[in-house]
């Protein structure tokens, strides 16, 4: 005769990846590089912008992972100007989690404190669910996706530290209610720092950049 | 896709707990799952069942407790479900902020056969 044991575990099912996550966390700040998990949908100008932020930082090195689930064009492109960069393709995986990065860190040589922008996978869900061992989470949204995307993809405007709603040269040309979209990100997230910008033009990559500047003179690291 | 790593990890641990029990078999596992937690309980229970053969898990039975998302008005302090494209309360009509309440995705127990 068997006995049937009932055990109460009320276990989080994401402790082991966010266990991973904060021992990257540390990792990082002891060797000071101030990580940035970049997320957005897919053609939100994540790359683009990331060159935009790189160009505005100088004096502190940049490093970027750049997750894609194939290709390593962004990689190439990185690279081509001079960016410290690694790649990780997930072959499917909708989105980068702590083992990937923990496993890649190991990697790099980080010879000079400065900025490790991690690039994740295209997509505006499943990334925020996942804690990577980032010091700030930065989310790029753009006017052409349109003012209604807080109200669509709460969790990500929700967890995001700072928002960037990018491709604002083309505003003349489209309809983007902006009130409706800040409404919408404060209703989420009323503290968060929401900057415009335009990857195309460059606009408004200085104050980004200051930003991140500023942050990460102050997290510790 | 994005249920497959998750399941294994939901088998992984269940795993531990019963060899921690000595346990010979794992009857049920019972999950709670948030709407915002981001995994569809439906999809859980298609990946468990390929996953789990061969293992201490193999033919449990699962139960998932869905819970619904719910902001907090800002002015009144009511607990609300939102309507699309809206965070305002439908009692007082100011915002709503965000709560954890929809955010659940753990375990909440295991019955297992020693």
């Amino acid at each position: 005769m068997h006995d049937v044991l009932k055990v109460n575990m009320m276990a989080n099912i994401h402790d082991e990846n966010d266990h991973i996550a904060a021992h990257t966390s540390e990792d990082l700040a002891e060797q000071h590089i101030y990580a940035i998990n970049i997320m957005g949908a897919p053609g939100a100008g994540k790359t683009t912008v990331l060159k935009n932020i790189t160009k505005n930082l100088k004096g502190l090195k940049s490093y970027v992972i750049e997750g894609d689930i194939e290709s390593d064009i962004d990689t190439q492109d990185l690279r081509g100007i001079g960016i410290d960069t690694y790649q990780i393709n997930t072959f499917g995986a909708c989105h980068l989690d702590a083992p990937m990065i923990h496993n890649t860190i190991q990697n790099i040589r980080f010879d000079k404190k400065g900025i490790l922008f991690i690039e994740n996978i295209g997509n505006l869900v499943c990334p925020a669910e996942f804690s990577i061992g980032e010091h700030c989470k930065m989310l790029i949204s753009t006017v052409t996706e349109g003012s209604d995307k807080p109200y669509k993809y709460p969790l990500a405007f929700e967890k995001a530290d700072v928002i960037i709603l990018n491709k604002t040269d083309l505003l003349p040309y489209i309809d983007f209610d902006e009130g409706f979209f800040i409404k919408g990100v404060r209703a989420l997230n009323k503290n968060v720092t929401v900057f415009k910008v335009s990857g195309k033009t460059g606009d408004g990559f200085t104050e980004v950049a200051a930003w991140i500047r500023e942050r990460a003179a102050n997290f510790g690291g | 896709m994005h249920e497959f790593p998750i399941t294994q990890q939901i088998i992984k641990i269940v795993g531990w707990q019963a060899a921690e029990l000595g346990a010979s078999q794992v009857k049920s596992i019972k999950l709670v799952v948030g709407d915002y937690s981001g995994f569809v309980g439906d999809s859980i229970q298609m990946y468990f069942d390929v996953i789990s053969e061969s293992t201490v898990c193999e033919g449990a039975a699962i139960e998932i407790e869905n819970i619904r998302s719910k902001m907090r008005c800002t002015g009144c302090g009511e607990l609300f479900e939102r309507e699309f494209l809206s965070f305002n309360c439908p009692k007082c009509g100011a915002d709503g902020e965000p709560t954890e309440i929809g955010k659940e995705f753990y375990i909440e127990y295991i019955e297992v056969e020693r």
